[in-house]
């Protein structure tokens, strides 16, 4: 699922190994039991070596993933950055746990959680970020560290902008593109999910049913002669049956999996979109504030109106103001014209330089899509077909009892 | 003498060899063909079945050294082959075919109806003709079935198919009902032509070879009347039933029971199945919806919609035989049940009226010295045929129950492997199409 030779993973070999409960206090001093998850580190070049020395190993709990992805978020706004495993069990077909704390639960978070590390060490550029070292490979002083790089100051504005609406005159059309298809793509991997989940939930009853067959049948078999063998053994192979759709459904957890993990993906392309519109907006803002600016220099200058101001009418109504005053303002204003100058080319800067990056990036994020998605689809038939041929099995067996009532 | 004019009565007396094979070779019924039925095996099934022979005496184990079931081995071992081919064949050299095809419609101005060709071919000296082919509707089948049972009380008759229907609900002309009932009316004149008593019926014979037997009804349902009414009264009541006769009471009922039960489980299979379907043709929706918003993903998103889309054809073909093929039988084995359970009341109600009447007769020769009376022997005479007629035809009904219910329990086991069969090479050959073209990916890659 993920691509080699990146920079991070060829230095090391990233592993989240295991689960355990741990109990503790909370923030608000409160009892509380949380799964914390072991990460193990390898220097690359000795494992290569063929050498096995032991990892380092550190825990870390969800919590603190989550803190490192928002980190990543804010400070590399051009980046889609890989999404996490879901906080809560969702799209659950209804014999599927929703309990957090059950095992399979934690077994398919802890995979999930291992695929986002080596996803984003294995990022041509998120794979450099030292915070994201630190993580994996000191387990004390990380939080204070991340908040110092007052990363938070950035997200509490960020996420607002996010999530305001605004209008944007002249939004890269690529972009508006892509935005759009960030919500196809979550409108229709959540459906999908959906139906999936509906799906399963039908196919554990029509298997579930069959059960009954071999209790009938093994009633039936005691008041039989010749038939009765015949029946009570093609009874059992009717219990295995629906028994057998247990393993199935878990297997097929892995799919949904997959299908989840590109949801949440869906939402890091269309942030990144975002972000380029808030770029392009304030950019817009501060060019047309700009151009405001240096139209009432050139009012104040010649004298002459060109737009309505109120300024203009105080005048006409209340007489000129006295030179002094009108030097004062010209002299302002021809401040907030050069910091608006300066503030506009920044803001130039900013927004081309994200559009460009962000581009490469969403080029690769799409490839990683299309190459991830067309193998979770290979897997799912492989499934498939594993499915269909223990039902063949089954049924065999069954048959070649029933040919001996 | 047993009511009615038929003829190959094993059970009474002076008859040649080859119609005593009757009790023996019915126990002997094709049980499975093929390397299962063994030529050494059959002599030893033979002797744990009972079989009445004379006097109504049931005999627990028939001499394997005794003239008749030597003749019964040397004839089983001829008709392997013939048994091989056709479970309904009757262990004696079948000398009577018969078939129901060809439904038609049939349009009245007084109704509209459905009627079916009935072939038949026969060597029978009975017959006038070597083949026959008559129109027949299903009330013309249940004329025979009356008369068979008022000519016959003492045999099993097979059952028909349900005859009403209840309008607005079913369709009387769907095509799938009418195959259905055809079938059912096809496997009913066989079990009756394959009876080595009741094929001989000559109510039979006129059904298979009469032009016409609308002339025959309406005496029918008078005589049908006329007869049971002479077996309910008499209101005599019945000591003991012999165990044999209890054991298949019971073994009925529980057997109903069962099947009861089966018939609700395939039923709620199918109902989970039809919304399963339900669910995977909105699955498979979603997928082609997602494809046309993907450009390299298309391709692989739609071959996986079609995929589901082939795997809801398999589970309705599945759903379908299941209702075709597998209820109506279920169905038809309750209703013999229930004609079998009526036919154990009436053998108990001659038993009854045997032991009543020679009770009497007892008293009253205590009382005159009269010698015992004509009737009560006769009474007699027809409980011991009764019996017989019962065991000979119980012991044909469970071989022929076995075969039936092997056939539909294999049925139903292939059905879902044919299911199974074919979702697999769908996602297979998708499988096969995703590869290919990650290799040309590859290759134009390297390119």
């Amino acid at each position: 699922m993920v691509e080699q030779g990146s920079i991070l993973l060829r230095r090391m070999e990233i592993c989240v190994a295991e689960a355990e409960k741990r109990s503790g206090k909370n923030a608000v001093n409160m009892q509380e039991t949380f799964t914390v998850y072991l990460i193990e580190t390898r220097p690359m070049d000795a494992v290569t070596e063929g050498q096995n020395p032991a990892p380092d190993s550190l825990w870390r709990r969800y919590s603190e993933f989550e803190l490192l992805r928002n980190y990543l978020i804010v400070t590399y706004p051009y980046i889609v950055v890989p999404p996490l495993p879901e906080k809560r069990a969702e799209f659950v077909w209804h014999k599927l746990s929703a309990d957090n704390m059950d095992p399979d639960f934690v077994e398919r978070r802890r995979i999930g959680l291992e695929n986002f590390l080596l996803r984003v060490a294995s990022h041509p550029v998120l794979s450099n970020d030292k915070i994201l070292c630190h993580f994996l490979t000191e387990e004390h002083g990380w939080k204070e560290a991340v908040c110092e790089t007052g990363f938070h100051a950035k997200s509490d504005s960020r996420l607002r902008a996010l999530s305001a609406t605004f209008r944007v005159r002249n939004p890269d059309k690529r972009f508006m593109e892509m935005k759009h298809y960030s919500d196809e793509l979550q409108s229709h991997t959540s459906q999908l999910l959906r139906a999936r989940a509906r799906v399963a939930d039908r196919l554990y009853g029509v298997y579930k049913v069959h059960g009954n067959y071999g209790r009938v049948f093994s009633e039936w078999s005691a008041v039989e002669k010749e038939m009765g063998d015949g029946l009570q053994s093609g009874g059992h192979h009717m219990d295995a049956y629906a028994a057998s759709i247990d393993d199935i459904l878990e297997e097929e957890e892995h799919y949904a999996d997959q299908l989840k993990e590109y949801l949440s993906y869906a939402e890091a392309l269309r942030a990144v979109c975002r972000k380029h519109e808030l770029n392009q907006f304030e950019l817009e803002m501060a060019s047309h504030d700009l151009i405001s600016k240096k139209q009432q220099r050139e009012e104040l200058a010649t004298g002459i109106v060109r737009t309505f101001s109120f300024k203009g009418m105080t005048n006409k109504i209340f007489g000129q103001e006295a030179p002094e005053q009108r030097e004062a303002r010209l002299k302002l204003l021809e401040e907030l014209i050069a910091e608006g100058e300066e503030s506009v080319k920044e803001k130039t800067v900013e927004c081309e330089e994200h559009v460009e990056q962000a581009w490469v990036d969403m080029q690769r994020f799409k490839e990683q899509k299309d190459k991830d998605l067309r193998e979770a689809l290979i897997s799912y038939a492989v499934m498939q077909i594993s499915m269909c041929k223990k039902g063949i099995q089954v049924w065999s067996n069954a048959k070649e009892c029933f040919l001996k009532m | 003498m047993s009511v009615g004019a038929a003829r190959g009565l094993a059970s009474s007396g002076q008859k040649p060899i080859a119609e005593i094979l009757h009790p023996l070779s019915a126990a002997e019924e094709p049980l499975s063909p093929g390397p299962d039925v063994s030529v050494t095996g059959s002599a030893s099934v033979g002797g744990e079945k009972e079989a009445g022979l004379t006097n109504g005496t049931p005999v627990e184990t028939s001499s394997p050294a005794s003239a008749s079931s030597l003749f019964n081995r040397l004839q089983l071992d001829d008709d392997l082959e013939a048994d091989a081919r056709d479970p309904y064949a009757a262990s004696e050299t079948r000398d009577l075919f018969v078939t129901v095809d060809d439904p038609k419609k049939h349009v009245s101005t007084m109704e509209t109806y459905i009627t079916y060709r009935v072939s038949t071919k026969t060597t029978r000296i009975e017959f006038d003709l070597p083949e026959y082919c008559v129109r027949r509707r299903y009330q013309d089948f249940d004329w025979l079935r009356i008369k068979l049972e008022d000519s016959q009380p003492t045999h099993l008759i097979p059952p028909l198919p349900e005859k009403f229907v209840m309008k607005g609900v079913v369709d009387r002309f769907s095509e799938e009902f009418v195959e259905t009932r055809m079938k059912a009316l096809d496997k009913f004149l066989k079990r009756v032509a394959d009876h080595p008593v009741l094929s001989f019926n000559t109510h039979l014979n006129a059904f298979l070879s009469a032009k016409d037997l609308n002339k025959r009804q309406g005496l029918a349902l008078l005589s049908k009347v006329g007869e049971s009414v002479k077996h309910v009264a008499g209101g005599y009541k019945l000591r003991a039933r012999p165990a044999e006769f209890c054991a298949m009471g019971e073994y009925l009922d529980t057997f109903s029971q069962k099947l009861g039960t089966i018939d609700r489980i395939a039923q709620r299979i199918l109902k989970e199945q039809s919304e399963h379907l339900t669910e995977l043709r909105e699955y498979g929706a979603v997928y082609s919806s997602w494809a046309a918003v993907e450009d390299e993903l298309r391709r692989p998103l739609e071959g996986v919609a079609g995929c589901v889309t082939t795997c809801c054809g398999a589970v309705e073909e599945l759903s379908d035989s299941m209702s075709q093929d597998f209820l109506p039988v279920l169905r038809e084995y309750v209703l013999y049940i229930e004609s079998m359970k009526n036919v154990l009341r009436k053998r108990d109600q001659s038993q009854a009226e045997y032991e009543g009447r020679l009770e009497a007769a007892i008293l009253r020769k205590q009382e005159d010295r009269a010698p015992i009376p004509l009737e009560v022997e006769k009474c007699q005479d027809k409980v011991e045929c009764f019996n017989a007629d019962l065991k000979a035809d119980w012991e044909r009904w469970q071989s022929n129950k076995r075969q039936d219910f092997k056939q539909l329990l294999t049925g139903m086991a292939d059905k879902n492997i044919s299911y199974y069969e074919k979702s697999q090479a769908a996602w297979e050959s998708l499988i096969t199409l995703l590869q290919d073209k990650q290799t040309e990916d590859k290759t134009s890659e390297t390119n």
